[in-house]
């Protein structure tokens, strides 16, 4: 900093002020040597398929031995949500509703084992999976609580029936907040749910399966099948269900729209993005940077609708990218279970490959790569934040999904190049905008085509409000109203 | 100054999340012993009552330059902080103990007295020892959109300080925005204060976490630009351990390292004090402490 | 002695009528398998310049004020109710239609225009609104258009069931490449001759006459293409659309044949529901 150049000629004391280690402690926290399925509302071992373990990212010890289902456990849990879903679309809606108030309540008072273990099984930050993962997921279940007896309301009163059997696949980000996002509102409208947690984030699925037992939530209502990609591939394939709604990749949800092409499925897709966070010449700086770090390294940058491509007016450019340089030193990567940790650990050694490959392709193509120098743990799998300046929208690295902590910066001259730049990908999921000025907030949200706009902040999620993509980011909403129409059959 | 006043861009709903964030950091175990040890080197210790005696003002003087005896590795707190009238009695009580004495002036806390009157109290106070002058700007100018009669004024102040160094308050919770904060903060510091600082402590509001980290954010931009290096005073509601050491987390994660000294950081407050020794004990004893374990003043 | 003037029939792209490009035709048969016209044989390059056409006209198309679009829509409403006598009479002439059910079928569409028209200045209100967040934010949400919807529409006679895919995708802002029934493609193209002297701006609607499998592999495979509507009820056809939408994620809305008639409002929503996108914004409150 300029100030201590500026030989102002006073002492700088001796004290260097840091926070010691802050960890969570996890004896709260009795995870089982393994988990089995959870079928027709038991655990039960899987008919072919074995165990694998399921590991801390951030040390690369097992946490658990976990099922993996086969083709022959979906049929199973199939047959056990058909036999289950006539009864829960019968009961009358206030009752089932009160099923899934149980469930929020039960999360809320689970919220700590719950927190510690999401970041223990995927690496996020524990201030992240406190604050932000279990609160939200419980505030989903509870709004669509209420909705279970209000559907026709929600659904501009057309006349409503639930789909049926709802298969339901979740990433590796928010695994519990994803699992919340598909099975609310699949349950508040009439229909069991199936859902495949993703292979490396299994454990809250299956606490979450426990809380089911413990709400005495009808059998078969809730399976949850662990397993990895074949698993989801024999789920959307599987005969008997009606929905199905998928969070995760791009090509995976194109597989599955392929797959189920001719079949007359239910189908929502929540795919990847790229998306733009604008900062205009007449931005509040200082909260900008600060939504600018909000936006890409928020969980690692291992979120869909991460504002990974940043486009900065060329007036201010030089200014916002020094102050969101130094403020990426102050960013605390480490320990996920700290918590003071900004940045945890990437979620899976595969992931990070990922990563490190695309980060290579970057440089490659000459653009001009930073990264936070931090000490890095040794065991685990870890990145630093990262910038890439000197960008061109024709690098890769500015077109693909890169799904890690790493942002691309380029300028743009004009409100009118800056729309231009935003919407030129083929995705379509989320955008920020930074301005002071109202007018042009309301006129810019309007011409992007993303499904959500962020005027001043970013990553702000809500159960009230809708969320989902344009273009190749998928089709469907989750949350508010807008999300109990993939889960009800309008005649 | 332009007769057109423009404003920067502050967004309140963003500041306001970025500073109650701040003010999640878990302070643990040394940190915690450190940062109370610091949070009080960097005390203000102050008394601004009607009722202020020279014998309140010795207890308190007293107080400052030992916080504890118990604990005699907590140090002094940088300073007292008294009104004009009482500055000969706090200048004599600390005299050759380090800890300085500050002192209020300028008609506090509305400073709705003559200019003249303001700047002959200054200088008062300074003749009297004051090593610092904590004055208010006149927010009836600042709220009328004279610029120009807030720095003219604060310049003169800083005058008629001399070698004593001016603390320039703001009173935040009077000025309407953070858009305002800034602006003002901008004003000050190119007027000449050496310190800014959000409060009287007699208003509604004093140091919220929003204000702070808005004043800290001017502060790092004008040193940015000047090189200048210009010092925060945190004062007014911290009353609080909890309170005190998210002062000191706004500072480092904003400013840095650098300005968590007594030279360039201040809080401004009384009761506090008596809390962050009782947090201090807690965290010696691992029990938890009652106010009767510490002298009031 | 007066000889017939006869009408060459053409495609309608971005609001002119051509030929198509490959300069191919088949003979359109009445329902005795009477020649009653050439009809020009759509190509690959016809979708291609049509969803062109489409996309250009997208844009402007969503920001014409939602009032100014239920006018628009309303005019062609106008438009063909002038001309229902002579739809009428060649739907009997040319497909049987029994002269009350053609008459029927004609003021269908016409009802269909008018009730589409209503929905434009209503649709947000039905599905957006305010969402109350639990932070100090305003954010609401809106359905705003796919873009490009490609329809592949039934291979039935009937008008109502073109205009019953074609309006709701104007009504929501899109813009529309139509591909008109294989065995009864005069009806939809004499609709290209009522919405080119409507207030329907040119190339928001496009009209393509030919082999259905051919035009709907190009449509559903094109790129450019936001939404796609199947209503043929062939399973064959229904799953090639949808594989070639899984291409770029496109959105598929398929509908039964034969096309039900839109009798009801919920219909009429669920249509429009699935050719929108909804967009959360959020905005903060607070200076």
């Amino acid at each position: 900093m300029s100030a201590t150049a500026a030989g102002s000629g006073d002492q700088r004391t001796a004290l260097r002020w840091d926070y010691s280690p802050a960890p969570e402690a996890t004896d709260h926290v009795r995870l089982r040597d393994r988990y089995g399925l959870f079928v027709d509302g038991e655990f039960v071992e899987p008919a072919e398929g074995g165990y694998a373990p399921t590991i801390n990212p951030a040390t690369e010890e097992p946490l658990a031995e976990i099922a993996q289902a086969t083709a022959a456990d979906v049929e199973r849990a199939v047959a056990a949500a058909r036999a289950a879903q006539p009864g829960w679309a019968a009961l009358p809606p206030l009752e089932r509703g009160k099923y899934v108030f149980r469930i929020a309540r039960l999360i809320q008072e689970r919220s700590r084992e719950l927190a510690i273990v999401e970041t223990l099984d995927g690496g996020k930050p524990i201030k992240e999976s406190r604050d932000v993962d279990i609160p939200l997921a419980a505030a989903h279940f509870f709004h669509y609580a209420g909705w279970a007896d209000k559907l026709v309301h929600g659904l501009a009163g057309g006349p409503v029936a639930p789909r049926g059997v709802a298969a339901q696949i979740v990433p590796w980000n928010f695994p519990l907040l994803m699992a919340a996002w598909k099975l609310a509102p699949a349950l508040a409208c009439g229909n069991a749910a199936i859902l495949k947690p993703a292979d490396t984030t299994p454990l809250t699925a299956l606490l979450l399966a426990e809380i089911c037992r413990e709400a005495e939530l009808p059998p078969g209502v809730v399976g949850i099948l662990p397993g990895d990609g074949a698993t989801g591939a024999a789920l959307v394939r599987a005969d008997g269900i009606d929905k199905v709604a998928f969070t995760g990749s791009t090509a995976v949800g194109r597989e599955i729209q392929h797959a189920l092409a001719g079949r007359d499925i239910g189908l929502t897709l929540e795919l990847g993005g790229k998306s733009a966070n604008i900062v205009f010449e007449d931005a509040a700086i200082e909260q900008a940077v600060e939504g600018i770090v909000q936006g890409i390294f928020f969980n690692q940058g291992h979120v869909c609708c991460a504002g990974s491509r940043l486009l900065v007016q060329e007036s201010v450019a030089d200014a916002v990218v020094e102050r969101l340089w130094r403020r990426m030193q102050l960013l605390r990567v480490g320990d996920p279970l700290d918590k003071n940790t900004d940045v945890g650990a990437v979620n899976s050694r595969a992931q990070l490959d990922r990563i490190r490959a695309a980060v290579a392709a970057g440089e490659e193509e000459g653009a001009v790569r930073r990264a936070v120098a931090c000490d890095l743990p040794e065991r685990g799998y870890w990145f630093p934040p990262t910038i890439f300046t000197g960008v061109s929208p024709a690098h890769r690295i500015a077109i693909d999904e890169i799904f890690g902590p790493v942002l691309t910066v380029s300028t743009f001259r004009t409100q009118a190049e800056a729309i231009e730049k935003a919407n030129n990908s083929r995705y379509g999921l989320a955008a920020g905008i930074w301005t002071d000025k109202g007018a042009k907030a309301f006129e810019v949200a309007s011409a992007l085509q993303a499904g959500v706009v962020w005027q001043n902040t970013y990553n702000h999620f809500d159960p009230t409000a809708a969320f989902g993509g344009f273009k190749d980011s998928g089709f469907g909403r989750e949350g508010g109203a807008a999300g109990l129409r993939p889960y009800v059959r309008q005649s | 100054m332009s007769a057109l006043r423009s404003l920067p861009h502050v967004d309140r709903v963003a500041v306001q999340e970025r500073a109650a964030a701040l003010g999640k950091r878990s302070i643990k175990t040394d940190a915690k012993r450190q940062g109370i040890r610091l949070a009080i080197s960097l005390l203000d210790l102050t008394t601004l009552e009607g009722q202020d005696t020279p014998g309140k003002v010795r207890q308190l003087a007293a107080k400052a330059v030992t916080p504890s005896s118990e604990y005699p590795e907590v140090p002094s707190c940088a300073a007292v902080c008294v009104y004009p009238s009482l500055v000969p009695v706090a200048a004599d009580a600390v005299s050759g103990t380090g800890v300085r004495v500050a002192s209020v002036a300028t008609g506090f806390p509305a400073g709705q007295t003559p200019l003249s009157t303001r700047l002959e109290e200054t200088r008062c106070a300074v003749a009297d020892g004051a090593h610092e002058i904590d004055m208010v700007i006149s927010r009836e100018a600042f709220l009328s959109g004279d610029d120009t009669r807030v720095a003219t004024e604060i310049a003169l102040v800083k005058d008629a300080c001399g070698e004593a160094h001016l603390k320039v308050i703001l009173e935040t919770a009077e000025l309407g925005s953070y858009d305002h904060v800034r602006h003002a903060s901008m004003l000050a510091m190119e007027a000449g204060a050496d310190f800014i600082k959000t409060s009287t402590g007699k208003a509604a509001q004093g140091a919220t976490p929003g204000v702070v980290l808005v004043m800290l954010e001017a502060i790092r931009d004008y040193v940015d630009r000047t090189g200048r290096v210009v010092g925060m005073k945190a004062a007014g509601g911290v009353s609080t351990s909890k309170q005190a050491l998210h002062v000191l987390v706004l500072v480092k994660e904003t400013l840095g390292d650098e300005w968590l000294t007594p030279e360039r950081l201040r809080i401004g407050a009384s009761s506090v004090l008596n809390d962050l020794l009782m947090q201090y004990a807690r965290t010696a004893t691992g029990r938890y402490g009652r106010s009767e374990d510490f002298s009031k003043e | 002695m007066h000889v017939a003037v006869r009408k060459t029939y053409k495609l309608y792209i971005g609001g002119a009528f051509v030929r198509s490009e490959s300069g191919r035709h088949d003979p359109a048969l009445d329902h005795r398998g009477g020649h009653v016209a050439n009809i020009p044989r759509g190509s690959r390059k016809d979708v291609r310049d049509a969803v062109a056409a489409a996309r250009k006209a997208q844009g402007p198309w969503a920001a014409r004020t939602a009032y100014n679009r239920g006018q628009v829509l309303y005019r062609a409403a106008e438009a063909l109710e002038s001309r229902a006598l002579e739809f009428a009479q060649q739907a009997t002439r040319v497909s049987g239609l029994e002269g009350a059910r053609a008459r029927e079928d004609v003021s269908a569409a016409v009802d269909l225009l008018v009730h589409y028209a209503g929905w434009t200045d209503k649709l947000h209100a039905v599905l957006g609104g305010v969402n109350p967040v639990a932070a100090p934010f305003l954010s609401f949400s809106t359905p705003e258009p796919t873009g490009v919807v490609g329809a592949v529409c039934a291979d039935d006679p009937s008008l109502a069931s073109v205009v019953g895919v074609i309006a709701p995708a104007l009504a929501a802002g899109n813009t529309v490449v139509a591909i008109l029934p294989e065995r009864w493609p005069l009806t939809g193209l004499d609709l290209g001759e009522v919405l080119g002297v409507s207030d329907v701006p040119g190339g928001s609607v496009n009209l393509l006459s030919g082999r259905t499998a051919e035009l709907a592999h190009a449509l559903a495979g094109h790129r450019g293409v936001n939404a796609l509507i199947e209503a043929t009820g062939d399973p064959e056809i229904a799953r090639t659309v949808d594989e070639l939408a899984s291409e770029t994620l496109k959105r598929v809305l398929h509908l039964p044949a034969p096309a039900p008639l839109v009798t009801t409002s919920w219909e009429a929503l669920r249509r429009l529901e699935s050719l929108t996108e909804m967009r959360t914004a959020w905005h903060p409150v607070g200076a």
